[in-house]
């Protein structure tokens, strides 16, 4: 109803602007300076409503204030012919109405403006002190407002060849128009009873553009340097904006104030500003208007380098940050989500302004820390979002997570994530490791590390997630851990030496699900040691961690884990790659007790068929390679194997594998390692089997076929 | 002209965190219409990936292979050739080439493709192919001590196939290329 009462009413108010308007132009056209004023009062009569609502009466003011324009073109006119300022104010009085008087006032007084016979100076005064006469919050906000726009484009700049003006009028004029708006601005909110607060709040809302237009004029005002900014407008500014005591003009008009006035004022006046927070309206929300303000400094710090000493210079990031523990002290009930974000800015700022203090960097993750210890432990899911973001930040800054490692409060600040949070966090680090190719290259690196990702390395407090995670979300994320094991690396075979001890002590923190998914990589990086060492041929190193045979020992420690969590086909595997690494190294004693593992492991554990052909194979492989062995002992893991191959369940199985048996009878080089008696034996065992069965696949017959064919070349 | 991907013996994440940047972005999608993958993967990660490059993905067991479902041995048939794939392994002795042509007559194919080594190899060999794409890795390996990251592409037109192989030698990827040509199309006896 009430809408379309507004719009009822604007609907007539519009047609009689547009009625008078006809009018005014036709007087204009006759120059009839008389008519033309009277026309152009009856308009603006109009903008005398209170029916209509601020969104509604903007529209009435466009239109009335359009038609101005040519109102103001004749009055130039009219001067050119001579008429001059008094003349025309004195005409003007007869309109009867005090608000039609004034819109014509301002308009003839912008167009004295830049005449020579009144000066500028008096004419902007008045013009100014004239409009106090509207006190009503809305009429008044667009009258001024209409002055300001009237006379934007014509208040003189520097330099000006008027007599006996300065710049400073300008300065003043716009600055007392700007109080007076906002004074009006404000006293809107007391307008009216209680129940419709809302509903003023939004209408102000609509109305704050302009007041904020005046702080926009200033910023571009000619002659506005950093001394008068410092001296004469933001401490006029910020009187207003504190005195005015009122939360929506105040949160406002800092934002504007920040925005609109270049970064460089803002860094030389940081104390100013930052003063001004404190006595603001407690219900003001401060972070917005610090966030803002930590994000353009750190906008100009990333855009033009040359400012980056002003910084330091001006000490911004104390200032910033004793300014932000202040706040967060202040207001008490502030949520952790809030007050990490402030952390996160200030990190931000930091980051683009200090990359190189780390002691700063590390600083405001203390302080972040000091903060979430009030609160403790946190549940909800909008602060740890923001601790995530907050921790990235440093990690996409300097790609290198070794950087990381030496921030003392950045594990702090994990702890205080839940744990499914924790692992993200862990994963989003090693990505970065991964990404980036880094190379964590000493064993307190090493350390330093895995208490970052230990959410990932072992089960939290003893507690056990086994029912809650998705079984293929933890196995990429053992996954992700085991990848990480290869960027563990060092040259120097002492300093790697002692990474792959530190890294085994964390792993095996990791329980039975983890240890087959973890220790793999560990091994493995362990063999590669084994091989540089080995290339070495010297033995320079005194210290008994990094001699192969040290290796070795850890590396049956190691596997013998696999074996206690029922991994035992891995085990057999990762033995037989020791086992030949042994051997590489000529180190018999080793090699044989690797073998023996593998033995016991087949007899043991190993019950699967299937299971069994594979390891067995792999087990007759990695022998037939073995050329550490004394005749005898190769003779006992030779005829154990054979002896197992006949025991396999399948027929076809069997026959393949003592046929297989042959060749480790057979050898390249080493003549007391061929025995031609032998491989008959086993070939005639094998052909034995295969008659033994009825029905067949054609292919054991033939391979035992060539098998003979094989021996009979070689022998 | 059909282009087949042969690699293998990736190992991540055991042996290896992933494959050499140089390496993946050559492996553009679309561009291959088969993989061949002679196994040890080892994990799905490494599986769907290479599904993203090309669907038809071929794989057989390795035997560090998480996935126990892959078959020991796999032929198929791609234009005029027959392809067999197994991880080599299951041959013994490792490597030795009398010991791969028996299983390529066993398997009755023309081009054998098998991994184990980590070492790349080509051979003609009686009338048929043995390939071995070695490590896309270049994975530790304790049959072989140095190991160079490589794969092999097949570009199988008619009765010739251009085997290409890409290996990676101090930081730079080095192609080289083999050609072979089959004698007669090859008809199974009824």
């Amino acid at each position: 109803m009430i809408a379309d009462d507004d719009e009822k009413w604007l609907a007539a108010a519009t047609s009689a602007v547009k009625q008078n308007a006809f009018y005014m132009q036709r007087a204009i056209d006759s120059n009839n300076l008389k008519d033309a004023l009277k026309f152009s009062a009856q308009m603006l009569g109009e903008l005398r409503t209170s029916k209509l609502s601020p969104h509604k009466y903007y529209e009435l003011y466009i239109r009335a204030t359009d038609e101005l324009r040519s109102l103001e073109m004749f009055f130039r006119d009219e001067t050119a012919r001579g008429c001059s300022i008094a003349e025309l104010y004195e005409l003007v009085q007869h309109a009867g109405n005090i608000l039609p008087r004034l819109y014509l006032l301002c308009t003839i007084g912008s167009v004295y403006i830049k005449s020579k016979d009144v000066t500028a100076k008096d004419i902007l005064k008045d013009l100014v002190e004239m409009c106090r006469a509207v006190q009503h919050p809305l009429r008044g906000l667009f009258l001024r407002s209409y002055l300001a726009q009237v006379t934007r484009d014509k208040l003189p700049s520097i330099g000006s060849e008027l007599e006996g003006y300065r710049n400073m009028d300008a300065l003043e004029f716009v600055l007392q128009n700007f109080t007076e708006m906002n004074k009006l601005w404000v006293r809107m909110q007391h307008q009216g009873p209680n129940r419709d607060k809302e509903k003023r709040e939004k209408e102000r809302n609509e109305l704050r553009d302009l007041v904020g237009k005046n702080l926009h004029i200033l910023g571009q005002l000619e002659g506005v340097d950093l001394v008068v900014y410092r001296d004469t407008v933001l401490p006029r500014i910020l009187e207003q904006v504190v005195n005015c005591k009122d939360e929506l003009a105040q949160c406002y008009l800092m934002d504007c104030i920040i925005q609109v006035f270049p970064d460089d004022f803002h860094l030389q006046t940081l104390d100013v500003l930052l003063g001004a927070c404190p006595q603001l309206q407690p219900s003001v929300d401060i972070k917005t208007v610090l966030s803002g303000l930590m994000e353009r400094l750190s906008n100009y710090a990333a855009s033009s380098v040359e400012a980056l000493p002003n910084f330091m210079q001006v000490d911004a990031f104390s200032k910033l940050d004793h300014a932000i523990g202040k706040v967060v002290e202040a207001q008490v009930d502030l949520s952790a989500s809030a007050s990490v974000t402030l952390y996160l800015f200030l990190l931000k700022f930091t980051l683009h302004v200090h990359s190189d203090r780390l002691d700063y960097v590390d600083q405001v993750l203390g302080s972040c820390v000091s903060q979430l210890s009030a609160t403790g432990k946190l549940c909800d899911d909008k602060a740890s979002k923001q601790i995530v973001a907050f921790l990235s930040a440093p990690l996409e800054k300097y790609k290198d997570v070794v950087t990381i490692l030496k921030l003392t409060n950045y594990p702090r600040v994990m702890e205080y994530l839940d744990h499914d949070t924790n692992k993200a966090m862990a994963i989003i680090i090693i990505q970065s490791i991964l990404k980036n190719d880094t190379r964590i290259a000493t064993a307190d690196e090493v350390d330093a590390l895995f208490e970052l990702i230990k959410g990932l390395i072992k089960d939290f407090d003893g507690l056990t997630d086994n029912d809650e995670i998705d079984e293929e979300d933890f196995q990429e994320e053992q996954n992700s851990v085991a990848r990480l094991v290869h960027f563990l690396y060092n040259d120097d075979p002492e300093e790697m030496s002692k990474i792959i001890f530190r890294v085994r002590k964390h792993i095996l923190t990791g329980g039975p699900k983890r240890l087959p998914l973890t220790i793999p990589p560990l091994v493995f990086s362990a063999l590669k040691l084994i091989r540089r060492l080995r290339g070495g041929d010297e033995n320079p190193f005194g210290d008994d961690t990094s001699t192969p045979q040290k290796i070795l020992q850890l590396l049956t420690e190691t596997v013998e884990v696999l074996s206690d969590v029922s991994a035992s086909e891995l085990a057999l595997r990762l033995y037989l790659q020791c086992a030949q690494a042994a051997n590489d190294c000529e180190l018999e004693t080793d090699a044989y007790e690797f073998f023996t593992k593998a033995y016991l492991l087949y007899e043991e554990e190993i019950s699967d068929s299937k299971a069994q052909v594979t390891a067995l194979r792999l087990i007759i492989g990695t022998l037939q390679r073995m050329r550490v062995f004394s005749v005898e002992n190769r003779d006992i893991l030779t005829h154990k194997a054979t002896g197992y191959s006949t025991k396999l369940l399948k027929k076809p199985d069997q026959c393949r594998a003592v046929y297989e048996c042959a060749h480790l009878y057979l050898a390249e080089e080493g003549e007391n390692l061929k025995d031609g008696e032998r491989v008959v034996v086993c070939l005639k065992k094998a052909q034995k089997i295969a008659d033994a069965v009825q029905k067949w696949p054609v292919h054991p017959v033939v391979a035992v076929a060539w098998g003979l064919c094989l021996c009979m070349s070689n022998c | 002209m059909v282009l087949v991907l042969a690699l293998g013996d990736l190992h991540v994440p055991h042996r290896a965190a992933d494959l050499p940047p140089k390496f993946k972005s050559m492996l553009v999608p679309g561009k291959i219409q088969h993989i061949i993958c002679t196994g040890n993967l080892c994990i799905k990660e490494i599986h769907d990936y290479l599904k993203t490059i090309c669907p038809d993905l071929h794989i057989v067991r390795g035997e560090f292979d998480e996935d126990a479902r892959y078959p020991d041995t796999k032929t198929l048939s791609i234009g005029q050739f027959k392809l067999g794939l197994c991880h080599g392994h299951q041959v013994i002795p490792w490597g030795d080439l009398d010991s791969l042509a028996m299983l390529q007559r066993q398997l009755d194919v023309d081009i054998l493709v098998t991994g184990h080594t980590h070492h790349f190899t080509a051979y003609k060999h009686e009338g048929g192919v043995v390939i071995n794409p070695g490590s896309a890795t270049g994975a530790y390996s304790s049959i072989n001590q140095y190991v160079n990251p490589s794969f092999v592409l097949m570009d199988i037109d008619g009765l010739r196939v251009v085997v290409y192989v890409y290996e990676l030698i101090d930081g730079e990827v080095k192609v080289d290329k083999i050609d072979f040509k089959k004698a007669s199309t090859s008809s199974s006896a009824p």
